[in-house]
């Protein structure tokens, strides 16, 4: 039996709360949308372009409220050589020209080009999550391909739940089946990711993971249902709307979850206890995992 | 720095010592002592563990720091320039020893009337910031103008090292194979915190005498 007093088991962090969480869900989700853009026609390109540069501010909003000192924010901007925030900040301003050419029509390279700056955009959010060594949820290199793939899967479905909502234009055939291919890789990554964690987080680190799982699976569940079916159904475009919202709901709960409910800290551990009195150093204690 | 844990009486005496010092606000303490009881009756231990930043060889807070706040100096002490600091607390969840601390705005320890120390150890530039242990640095840096050594001349030793009634907190250079933080490693069986991290801690902790 262990007890401690001062804190010694893990405990969930407070440095970074909804608002950390915010730029993950909103450069997440908008990052994928961008992504989504060359696949989802000419006419929806630049209203597409725009909602998700809007996520991607509202992100990056969200972190400056969070930040101690916002007026200073442009230091960020000091350590290129090793910082992923300081990465994904230098990202942004070429994220925001380059949609600003693809929303003025400067064709498709362009879009390609937005494409290419998103996906750079969320491996950058990702790498900055793992970069939170402190953390052992977030440290696993597993947490790289779960973020981006959640970002790919949660951006397509927003795209397509946009299109099948709005008479922008022709919905793409391939969209559904992309939303779809994107969700069951990201569950794949999922699990993998969970797997992988075992007896390397805290196990409230690893019960708020798996509360969590049982949503996640209901939520694309429901999505991969209504996904399929709206492909496949004449005039179930709203089918595809809430396939699309559901994977987006998926991907936004998965990173709220991460980076708030299972970041729990590392703890603190002793491989042994010292000697008291007469005897000799006894096996450690390790509280909370 | 070194903690003997067969020394260490849980006395905070060092988180008081820390306090005073450095005036941390209600609720952040630099240095303090983890208690930890452990087994079942009769084989009961209770373990004192002296905890504050560990100032890593490697420490995962440079690297992520965005703004280059974060520094070691040559001497090895992990400082934070508050000047430049825009307070994102990414090094504080990249702290596997959770020793980043960050208040934003000024408390006082007694309601409304700050204590002397509070008024005298002030810097409007630590709020919002991140903060955290500096191994009492202006100290050290006084050792070479007064031909002094830090570890071994309180006037130029951490304030928590001078303050512990055990004996239990040793200070020194582990680069130096002849200090007194060597001469007692070289002779005991000791840890460092989350080694498995590869951070190279600058903490250690003594268990028992090297048989």
């Amino acid at each position: 039996m262990i007890s401690s007093v001062g804190r010694i088991e893990p405990w969930r962090q407070r440095n970074w709360d909804w608002r950390a969480a915010g730029n993950f869900i909103g450069g997440g989700s908008g990052s994928g949308l961008l992504l989504s853009v060359p696949f989802a026609g000419d006419a929806a390109a630049p209203r597409l372009t725009l909602l998700g540069l809007a996520l991607i501010g509202a992100g990056l909003l969200c972190v400056w409220l969070e930040i101690g000192r916002p007026w200073r924010a442009l230091n960020v901007y000091r350590r290129p050589a090793s910082s992923w925030m300081t990465r994904e900040a230098l990202l942004a301003p070429l994220l925001f020209a380059c949609g600003a050419a693809v929303v003025w029509r400067a064709g498709r390279t362009f879009e390609s080009l937005l494409a290419g700056l998103a996906l750079a955009y969320v491996y950058c959010q990702a790498r900055m999550l793992q970069g939170g060594r402190g953390i052992p949820a977030w440290r696993h290199p597993r947490v790289v391909p779960l973020l981006v793939t959640t970002a790919i899967a949660e951006g397509f479905g927003l795209g397509l739940a946009v299109l099948a909502a709005t008479a922008m234009g022709v919905i793409p055939a391939s969209l559904p089946w992309l939303t779809a291919t994107a969700l069951l890789a990201r569950g794949a990554v999922l699990i993998v990711y969970r797997g992988a964690l075992a007896g390397k987080a805290p196990t409230l680190a690893l019960a708020a993971l798996d509360e969590h799982i049982v949503v996640d699976r209901l939520l694309t569940a429901a999505a991969m249902i209504c996904l399929l079916a709206g492909a496949t159904i004449a005039g179930g475009r709203w089918l595809l709307v809430f396939g699309g919202l559901a994977a987006l709901a998926a991907g936004s709960l998965l990173k709220y979850t991460i980076v708030v409910r299972a970041s729990f800290n590392q703890g603190f551990a002793l491989p042994l206890l010292p000697v008291r009195g007469p005897g000799r150093a006894a096996p450690g204690a390790r509280p909370g995992w | 720095m070194v903690a003997d844990l067969r020394r260490c009486v849980g006395c905070q005496t060092c988180t008081a010592a820390c306090k005073l010092t450095n005036a941390t606000p209600p609720g952040i303490q630099w240095r303090r002592v983890l208690d930890l009881e452990s087994g079942e009756y009769p084989d009961v231990r209770r373990t004192f563990v002296p905890v504050s930043c560990m100032h890593c060889g490697d420490p995962p807070c440079l690297d992520v720091c965005p703004t280059k706040a974060t520094f070691k100096r040559d001497d090895g002490i992990v400082r934070i320039n508050a000047e430049v600091c825009i307070g994102c607390a990414y090094c504080a969840v990249a702290c596997p020893y959770q020793q980043r601390h960050i208040v934003k705005r000024r408390e006082l320890a007694y309601g409304a009337q700050a204590t002397a120390a509070e008024d005298a150890r002030f810097d409007p530039r630590s709020i919002a910031v991140s903060t955290k242990c500096t191994f009492c640095s202006d100290r050290v840096d006084q050792a070479a103008s007064l031909g002094l050594t830090p570890g071994v001349d309180p006037q130029v030793t951490p304030a928590c090292v001078n303050s512990c009634i055990a004996g239990a907190l040793h200070f020194g250079d582990r680069d130096d194979p002849c200090s007194n933080v060597s001469e007692l490693l070289a002779h005991s069986v000791h840890f460092r915190m989350h080694e498995e991290l590869n951070t190279d801690p600058g903490f250690y902790y003594i268990v028992e005498e090297r048989p």
